[in-house]
């Protein structure tokens, strides 16, 4: 069911360069604000997740394409529409401890927003507010407010910045590698939290990560990127279980698994070695499966089932798209 | 002849702190053979990474070793003085540290960097020799010979991750330990590096102790494992044991901790937090945390039991 109503942020053939790098490349995607998914964006060091991430937050702006919010250019808003803007994005970033002034109490991170965007009349109110953001991400407040940062865990620190994001009733959080920081043991927690604020709140969360297994655990659809372009995007089942591209192929492979069959370090042996190709497609010096068609010729991604979107010259009966498969409105 | 590269006896570390000293690690032994793959996983705050700069002695204040022994072959590291444990350091234990590919020098080639590890433990080499040893050494690790004449940041992060590798082996240690080599790079790199890490220990005949907290990891690479908590070994066992029959509650946990691509809603946290070390809860440190916990768990502290060929510390293993 499309929807009528302008898409929450609508990235229109972002690209982004820094010099004669292409850190992302004609790059689309819609969120809407009725349908609240969790899309993750998965793809190794350099693929342009953070690039990605940093356009969406409105901190980097594109070098050609439009990033639009409620169906207005980005660089266009007014004052106070950029105000809502920066209210309804929210970000959660990778260390969690960077983010935090360590001369202040952890209260400092949850009382700024309030005040900068008068979300409360008076200090109980405020007081009510923080506490029951605490709350909704599993902390309990009286062991968290008026505490230094150096004093919580950083699983603690990390969920406090998600109980920061939730204080501003976003609809999308922009979540960067919010768990790679954090030990395993609080993984799992905090990206419960995560999916509880999507079940529960309705928040659409775009996880940036690196680790496909966390991203299949929480996510509705993925978002593979490979060298600022997407290689394969669609249903996280489909993509998961099925991945029809090599890089995603590669990237479930190179898993370690908690297995008793020990195949993990003896099929890296027989892999080709990494080196940037020049014109064609860009996976094909470590492709098993490069065609002389692949080093002349860039894939586009098409539509190969209504679920999932691959650019690959192994699939070449698709249709293209201007939509993400399983990530926009059209289902 | 010994049977064991390295010993590892009763080894405690305590950190002074105001309120007391806390002690990192508590009693721990484990003995590796040569050419083993040994694992040290755990939560952080563990000591798993205490354990490994206290092999090599490199213990700084307010920290401070207080007890039990480490045996490199017939050699006792607490009997040497300062200068032969720095000669020893390299050459017979090498350490990639944790994030050691940022332990680079940003202003030295690579070639330089391993020059200065030769040099400084008397093994300066001519121009000509140098040069066929760098080459012989990034070989070695998969690097191609233009990386010696770049610089750190010329260089990936598995690029880099290999070089501090190739330094670690240039003297040719007999134990190699490896502070969680791949934690900041991604999955496919990840592969590439740990299985540059497995030829080369082949090719030396070195022993590994890889010290971590992914369990995947761990099931692939190692050949048995020690499980620390709150600063003490709670379980010892061939990996195939640990993955199949985990003894120990915690092992179980941590193996869950593990998100599958099976099938959904399978990855688990541990409920709480691992205990502060100066206020360890009585009893066994894991009971708290713990879905078996019983009475005799609150009150008497489960001793690591042998249970032919592997060792758990828990009442009801």
């Amino acid at each position: 069911m499309a929807t009528d109503t302008a898409a929450l942020v609508e990235l229109r053939g972002v690209t982004r360069t820094y010099g004669q790098v292409a850190a992302l490349e004609d790059f689309s995607l819609a969120i809407h604000a009725d349908q609240p998914r969790i899309i993750a964006i998965v793809g190794e060091s350099g693929s342009g997740k953070t690039t990605l991430a940093r356009v969406l937050l409105g901190l980097v702006a594109p070098t050609s394409g439009h990033v639009l919010y409620q169906g207005r250019d980005l660089h266009a808003l007014s004052g106070t529409e950029r105000r809502a803007f920066r209210r309804d994005i929210q970000a959660i970033f990778q260390d969690p401890y960077g983010v935090y002034n360590p001369f202040y109490r952890v209260d400092h991170v949850l009382t700024t927003p309030v005040a900068r965007f008068r979300l409360a009349k008076s200090r109980t109110e405020a007081r009510g507010l923080i506490a029951d953001a605490l709350r909704a991400v599993g902390l309990r407040p009286e062991e968290i407010l008026g505490r230094y940062p150096h004093q919580l865990s950083g699983g603690q620190r990390q969920r406090v910045m998600v109980a920061r994001a939730l204080l501003l009733r976003p609809h999308l959080i922009v979540a960067d590698e919010p768990v790679s920081m954090v030990d395993a043991s609080l993984r799992a927690t905090i990206l419960g939290s995560l999916r509880q604020l999507n079940q529960e709140r309705g928040i659409s969360i775009i996880y940036i990560t690196h680790d496909l297994a966390t991203a299949y655990q929480v996510a509705d659809s993925i978002i593979v990127l490979y060298r600022a372009a997407v290689a394969e995007a669609g249903d996280v089942e489909l993509v998961v279980k099925a991945p029809k591209h090599p890089y995603t192929q590669l990237l479930i492979a190179s898993i370690p698994q908690v297995s008793t069959e020990r195949t993990w370090l003896a099929d890296e042996a027989a892999k080709p070695q990494d080196q940037p190709g020049d014109g064609g497609c860009r996976f094909v010096a470590r492709c098993p499966h490069a065609m002389p068609l692949c080093r002349r010729s860039v894939p586009s991604l098409l539509r190969t089932e209504p679920r999932r979107d691959v650019a690959c010259h192994l699939y070449t009966g698709g249709v293209q798209q201007e939509t993400l498969a399983g990530v926009s409105a059209d289902r | 002849m010994n049977a064991f590269v390295l010993r590892v006896e009763g080894l405690r570390v305590s950190y002074d702190h105001p309120a007391g000293a806390v002690r990192a690690v508590d009693d721990v032994s484990f003995s590796l053979r040569p050419h083993e793959r040994f694992g040290l996983a755990g939560e952080s705050g563990s000591g798993k990474s205490t354990m490994a700069l206290a092999i090599l002695r490199l213990i700084r204040p307010p920290g401070h070793i207080d007890g039990g022994e480490v045996w490199l072959e017939d050699t006792r590291l607490s009997a040497l003085s300062d200068e032969a444990m720095r000669r020893l350091r390299l050459a017979g234990i090498a350490l990639v540290p944790q994030g050691s590919m940022n332990a680079l020098n940003p202003v030295v080639r690579i070639r330089g960097q391993i020059a200065d590890a030769l040099a400084d433990h008397d093994a300066p080499l001519s121009p000509r020799l140098l040069a066929a040893r760098v080459r012989d050494l990034l070989g070695q690790v998969g690097l191609p010979p233009p990386v010696a004449d770049m610089y750190p940041h010329e260089l990936s992060g598995g690029m880099k991750q290999r070089a501090c590798i190739a330094i670690a082996i240039c003297l040719r240690p007999k134990v190699i330990i490896a502070d969680e080599p791949t934690s900041a790079l991604d999955v496919v790199v990840q592969r590439q590096v740990m299985a540059t890490l497995a030829r080369v220990q082949q090719e030396l005949g070195a022993a590994v102790v890889l010290v971590g907290h992914d369990m995947g990891l761990m099931a692939q690479f190692v050949d048995r494992l020690g499980v620390m908590y709150a600063g003490r070994l709670v379980e010892i066992a061939p990996i195939a044991d640990i993955i199949t029959t985990p003894k120990h509650p915690y092992t179980q946990m941590l193996i869950a901790t593990l998100p599958s691509l099976e099938r959904k809603g399978m990855m688990q946290g541990i409920p709480g937090l691992a205990p502060l070390l100066r206020d360890l809860p009585p009893g066994c440190a894991f009971h708290p945390r713990c879905p078996m916990a019983a009475e005799r768990c609150r009150a008497e502290r489960p001793l690591l039991r042998d249970f032919g060929g592997r060792q758990a510390a828990c009442h009801f293993a």
